[in-house]
């Protein structure tokens, strides 16, 4: 029994490599989609709203890293550049310009695209560690931006930004009404990842990452390519601190720091890298955590690295990876 | 007193030495980051923080156990580096058959574990550590004043950084290493413990960084994030300087301090990203580096 047990194990780790022609959506997905926009809709009435518009803003961000990390392989270590600009500029934008939420969210968006079209035109020039230590040095140069740009705020961050009126209509004030603004726009961004990642440019992405110089030699653009996953993850990321400027009204130095990209790269890594849904667990549980250590200082980060180390050191498939193992299906 | 383009010499000169001074710490914590990644495969996140902690260790000798200045320049990179030892045999030396990001996701973990709890024993604030008696005040050079100190960390680092230039350059340790860095299994082979030289050569780099941060204990107040911030700077020198060449390493360091001394004379707002810059246009037009080989 075991034997055949071990046998299926090893078949069940290489199947995400070679997935199945059929571009259908497998059952299971819808399911958990269905799932998880169903708990999206209970959440609010059972939790603090802003607490959970905080996970469903990290879970878009985790997910949008991921399509870069886990499906193209590029590690990059400087995504909170795209996440804090978008959320600087879709602040700037509501409180100085007064633009509506939609557009001032469109632009914080469109902000982190044009970025991530720049750095990552010159990011994918060097591979491996190199490609890290470039986009963690970009975005260390936009933290120095922000901290003396005459309208980031510098130290204080552009704080009170207006919720106003969605489509100038519709009044998000409450938080409630915040709420289904960002669980659509959550629902909708990793509806655009998922369809990304099980698309043809998707399966390229995997080959690509798989074996470059393969993917070479079959004829594919690979810089092409990686740029295009580049640009598509930094507006992800982009979308997801514009929403995120709208819940907390406040775009801060944090959002930009290099320790908002590696929480975002240990949120990925703990639900599972190169899995569908891993991040949106790795994001719920490094919110929570960050949530009820809140008082304790310093030992967020301690607690924080520890976990780094344990992933890394014991669980490099992450949450969700080693349930694919266990239930031998893809996640 | 003359003027150039409109700078007064004394400005001038003072930012260039202080280019020269964060130069020299550069030039030191790239080099470690050299060495460690030629030999080892990883980028070691935790460089800075082992910075950082060679800091530390030194405040913590003087104010604990009255230990001085001076001994501390040779008992800080010993002991940090008996860490790095530690961390290399227990962590480190499991990943090595792994793709080379797991190192460095491991590393910045293990940065993030020391920040956190020196800064839960010691606050944000920075402890001060006065400079040894022996190196206080200062020269007047006519055209600048040059605190003896400061002078100091420049040769102090410039000897360092040479010395280990010509241990790996021009001694037979030094060529095992470099044949080791080009094919492990063949220097084995010969009968080299190649492991033991891997965790040696990562003691080795990490005791760089400790003795760098005694050197800036009394230049920068010791506080647990003045590793964090310096070493993405450094991952951008080494960006630009390509990690092929250990001299390259140096000069990179040194050249991109002066640098960055220079605009903050001529353009103080921009000295913040300069070298960021740098690495971009360097990124454009020698993708490898300026002393770096194609990987």
């Amino acid at each position: 029994m075991t034997a055949v047990t071990e046998t299926d194990a090893a078949s069940a780790v290489a199947e995400p490599r070679i997935r199945k022609k059929g571009m259908g959506m497998p059952a299971r997905h819808m399911v958990i989609l269905a799932l998880l926009l169903a708990a999206g809709i209970i959440a609010p009435f059972m939790l603090y709203p802003v607490f959970v518009m905080k996970i469903l803003c990290f879970a878009l961000f985790a997910c949008a890293l991921n399509l870069l990390l886990g499906f193209g392989g590029l590690l990059s270590f400087g995504h909170a550049a795209y996440f804090g600009s978008a959320s600087y500029v879709a602040a700037h934008a509501a409180k100085v310009w007064g633009l509506s939420p939609e557009l001032s969210i469109l632009a914080g968006t469109g902000a982190a695209a044009l970025l991530g079209l720049i750095f990552g035109s010159l990011a994918i020039r060097r591979q491996g560690i190199y490609f890290a230590m470039v986009t963690l040095a970009f975005a260390q140069m936009i933290y120095f931006f922000a901290l003396q740009a005459p309208f980031t705020g510098g130290e204080d961050g552009i704080q009170g930004v207006p919720r106003g009126n969605l489509f100038g209509l519709i009044s998000i004030q409450s938080h409630f009404a915040t709420y289904w603004m960002v669980l659509a726009i959550t629902f909708i961004g990793l509806l655009i990842i998922y369809r990304v990642i099980h698309s043809p440019f998707g399966q390229v992405l995997k080959a690509i990452r798989e074996n470059e110089p393969r993917a070479i030699s079959l004829g594919y653009h690979v810089n092409r390519y990686k740029l295009t996953v580049f640009v598509l993850s930094a507006t992800l990321a982009g979308l997801a601190g514009a929403t995120k400027a709208f819940v907390f009204q406040l775009a801060s130095l944090t959002d930009v720091h290099w320790t908002m990209s590696g929480e975002v790269v240990l949120m990925t890594l703990l639900g599972g890298m190169g899995t569908v849904f891993g991040p949106i667990v790795g994001a719920v549980v490094i919110v929570s955590m960050q949530n009820y250590l809140a008082t304790w200082g310093a030992w967020v980060t301690i607690v924080q690295g520890i976990v780094f180390v344990i992933c890394v050191m014991l669980f490099r498939e992450g949450i969700v990876g080693v349930l694919q193992k266990w239930l031998k299906k893809t996640l | 007193m003359f003027e150039l383009i409109g700078i007064p010499p004394q400005a001038l000169f003072g930012q260039l030495l202080l280019g020269l001074i964060n130069g020299s710490f550069y030039a030191m914590l790239s080099l470690g980051l050299a060495i460690i990644f030629g030999l080892l495969n990883i980028i070691n996140f935790t460089h800075g923080a082992q910075y950082m902690l060679g800091a530390f260790v030194a405040w913590m000798l003087l104010n604990y156990l009255g230990i001085s200045y001076w001994w501390a320049l040779f008992l800080v990179p010993v002991i940090v580096g008996a860490t790095g030892i530690v961390i290399e045999r227990l962590l480190i030396s499991r990943l090595y058959h792994l793709d080379h990001l797991y190192g460095l996701l491991l590393t910045f973990g293990i940065a993030l574990i020391m920040q956190g709890v020196l800064r839960n024993n010691y606050g944000i604030s920075g402890l001060p550590y006065s400079i040894p008696p022996q190196l206080a005040g200062g020269q007047n050079l006519g055209f600048m004043f040059l605190p003896n100190y400061r002078g100091w960390v420049v040769v102090a680092s410039l000897f360092v950084c040479l010395g280990t230039w010509f241990v790996i350059e021009k001694t037979r340790l030094g060529a095992y290493l470099r044949a080791a860095t080009e094919n492990p299994t063949l220097v084995g082979a010969f009968g080299i413990n190649v492991p033991l030289m891997i965790t040696l050569t990562y003691g080795f780099g990490v005791a760089l960084a400790g003795f760098a941060g005694v050197l800036a204990a009394p230049i920068y107040s010791v506080n647990p994030n003045m590793g964090a911030e310096l070493i993405i700077v450094v991952f951008a020198v080494v960006v630009i300087g390509g990690m092929g060449s250990i001299l390259g390493a140096i000069l990179t360091g040194f050249g991109l301090g002066l640098v960055e001394g220079l605009t903050r004379v001529f353009y103080p707002e921009g000295s913040a990203v300069v070298i960021f810059v740098i690495m971009a246009i360097v990124l454009m037009i020698k993708p490898a580096g300026l002393f770096g080989r194609t990987a």
